[in-house]
């Protein structure tokens, strides 16, 4: 029987702790469905599965921190029946896969996470209207469903699962500390922020609603305000649990990898009138920001020049066919993550953007994917906003380089002969040596120059 | 639309943007990217936020006019 255990989601990550269970025994999974949420010292992250299959058994309780490769869940093969070693067998099946499939003939087909967030929102996956692939319900059909009238739904029986014992309730990292400091349920409370994801407003509002039980003597709480001494404990653990993993990787980072660095001067007049006569007619929601013009320039120019695009692993270089663009994001209490845009290269550019705001958003809530933790082949940190000039970058192990964007400033600038003012930006480039020379690494960043000329082409 | 309603429309975005940032402590003159440390792609969700809560589309060349929150507030109240 496989086993889905518990996955390495960054070259920094030795154990994780299940948070949420989007699974319970008897569901079945496909290749790619978010099963779990493992929260680490960077971030909370959703899990993948990699194989087909039902849900056998959960090995791991929620709130258990075990390190990467523990066994989280058995996995029957597709079409088997789940085994139930801990309950004696209720109904002699002399046919093994009637009951499961019997249970979902009736629920239409839609990913765990899909069948979890209906759940959670109380909305009969059969009242949906399906627009996915082969009538499968999408998570934005879920958006666009009403929730059912409060009847319990036969399907989900409260008590027959022991690993998936309380709701989870979807909230971000900082909420859920702040809920268990003041004893709040999370699952009673109605979210605001992303997909409904429960803030650290919300639990402050609930806390203020209610009888807070430790103010500290003769403190007056007042809605929104924060009582100092507990919550600073609560995100100063995090800070540093992020901080040391953040440590742990760039030491590596720097002890290991013969960093080069280079630097280039780009013209980015053409991108960014590109980007303003094309944003002029749009709605905010289908504007571009330069960024993205950024990134698609980069990730073609990896094409170019595909030594800068792998891993440096068992004393080698593997190139990787696809160009997995891992984005840095700040995160808001400090600290970063570098999650992938999938294929960044083949994206057009309109799907480049949305994937960026996507994971951007994702990033902040603490929704990441393990992939997308796990597999970026090449890095591009833009520290631009920041007001920065450039930036050296520190490689991410096992990758072998990292872009960086610094912010866009009028300059002077010569174009034929003539002195004129052109928005510029530095882009750096910091590559491995054991990889590449600086006269790839040069073609490379030119390649970035040439690409950003022509931005109607990206 | 009073200013209060702006500004209270601006709050209940920025609740979902950055749930971190305060904005009760933040100079209505002063640069609002710069207090919240906002980037762009922060401050393109705070105007999409916006058009959904207020119906107010600003346009990137008024993104000059909305860079406190007074002004933003000012220009959402002239186009509501």
């Amino acid at each position: 029987m496989a086993e889905f255990k518990m996955p390495s989601l960054g070259a920094d990550m030795d154990e994780g702790t299940v948070i949420e269970w989007l699974v319970k025994p008897g569901d079945p999974v496909h290749r790619g469905d978010v099963v779990a949420v493992v929260d680490t010292a960077k971030s909370a992250i959703e899990v993948e599965i990699f194989e087909d299959g039902v849900i056998a058994e959960l090995l791991v309780p929620l709130g258990s921190t075990v390190p990467v490769g523990t066994p989280l869940a058995r996995l029957a093969p597709a079409g088997a029946a789940p085994a139930a070693p801990e309950e004696p067998a209720a109904e002699p099946s002399s046919e093994p896969a009637a009951e499961p499939a019997a249970e979902h003939v009736v629920e239409p087909a839609a990913s765990p996470l899909v069948r979890h967030l209906a759940h959670e929102r109380g909305i009969d996956l059969a009242a949906v209207p399906a627009s996915g692939q082969g009538g499968t319900v999408t998570r934005a059909d879920l958006e666009h469903a009403t929730p059912a009238p409060a009847t319990p739904s036969p399907a989900a029986p409260a008590s027959a699962e022991p690993p998936v014992g309380r709701p989870f309730a979807r909230a971000v990292p900082r909420a859920r500390a702040r809920a268990a400091e003041l004893g709040i349920d999370l699952s009673a409370l109605t979210g605001t922020g992303p997909d409904g994801a429960v803030t650290v407003a919300d639990v402050q509002a609930a806390a203020a609603g209610q009888p807070v039980e430790k103010p500290a003597a003769g403190e007056e709480l007042a809605a929104g305000e924060k009582p100092a001494s507990s919550d600073k404990v609560a995100a100063s653990d995090k800070a540093a649990a992020m901080r040391a993993a953040i440590a742990a990787l760039m030491a590596r980072s720097k002890k290991e990898i013969p960093h080069y660095y280079l630097q280039a001067t780009v013209d980015l007049s053409h991108a960014l009138g590109w980007v303003r006569e094309r944003n002029e007619g749009r709605g905010v929601a289908d504007r571009l920001v330069p960024a993205a013009v950024l990134l698609k320039a980069t990730a073609l120019a990896v094409r170019r020049v595909p030594e800068v695009n792998g891993f440096f692993v068992d004393g080698g270089f593997q190139p990787s066919e696809h160009v997995h663009l891992g984005v840095a994001v700040a995160l808001r209490g400090g600290g970063l993550v570098a999650p992938a845009i999938h294929d960044a290269d083949t994206l057009p550019m309109d799907d480049l953007m949305a994937a960026l705001k996507d994971l951007v958003a994702r990033a902040r809530a603490g929704r990441l994917r393990g992939s997308e933790m796990s597999d970026p082949t090449i890095t591009v940190t833009n520290l631009g906003d920041q007001g920065v000039e450039l930036v050296h970058g520190v490689i991410y192990p096992p990758q072998v380089a990292l872009v960086g964007f610094g912010r866009v400033g009028e300059r002077p600038w010569a174009v034929d002969g003539m002195l004129t003012v052109r928005p510029v930006l530095t882009a750096t480039l910091a590559a491995d040596h054991r990889v590449t020379d600086g006269h790839r690494g040069g073609l490379f960043l030119a390649a970035i120059e040439t690409l950003l000329q022509k931005p109607e082409e990206l | 639309m009073t200013h209060d309603d702006a500004v209270a429309a601006v709050a209940k975005v920025m609740g979902q943007v950055a749930p971190e940032a305060e904005l009760d402590l933040v100079d209505p003159a002063a640069d609002l990217r710069a207090e919240l440390d906002l980037d762009s792609m922060d401050f393109l969700n705070l105007v999409e936020g916006l058009k959904e809560e207020t119906g107010v589309d600003i346009p990137e060349s008024a993104y000059a006019q909305v860079r406190s929150l007074d002004g933003l507030a000012d220009y959402l109240m002239a186009h509501a």
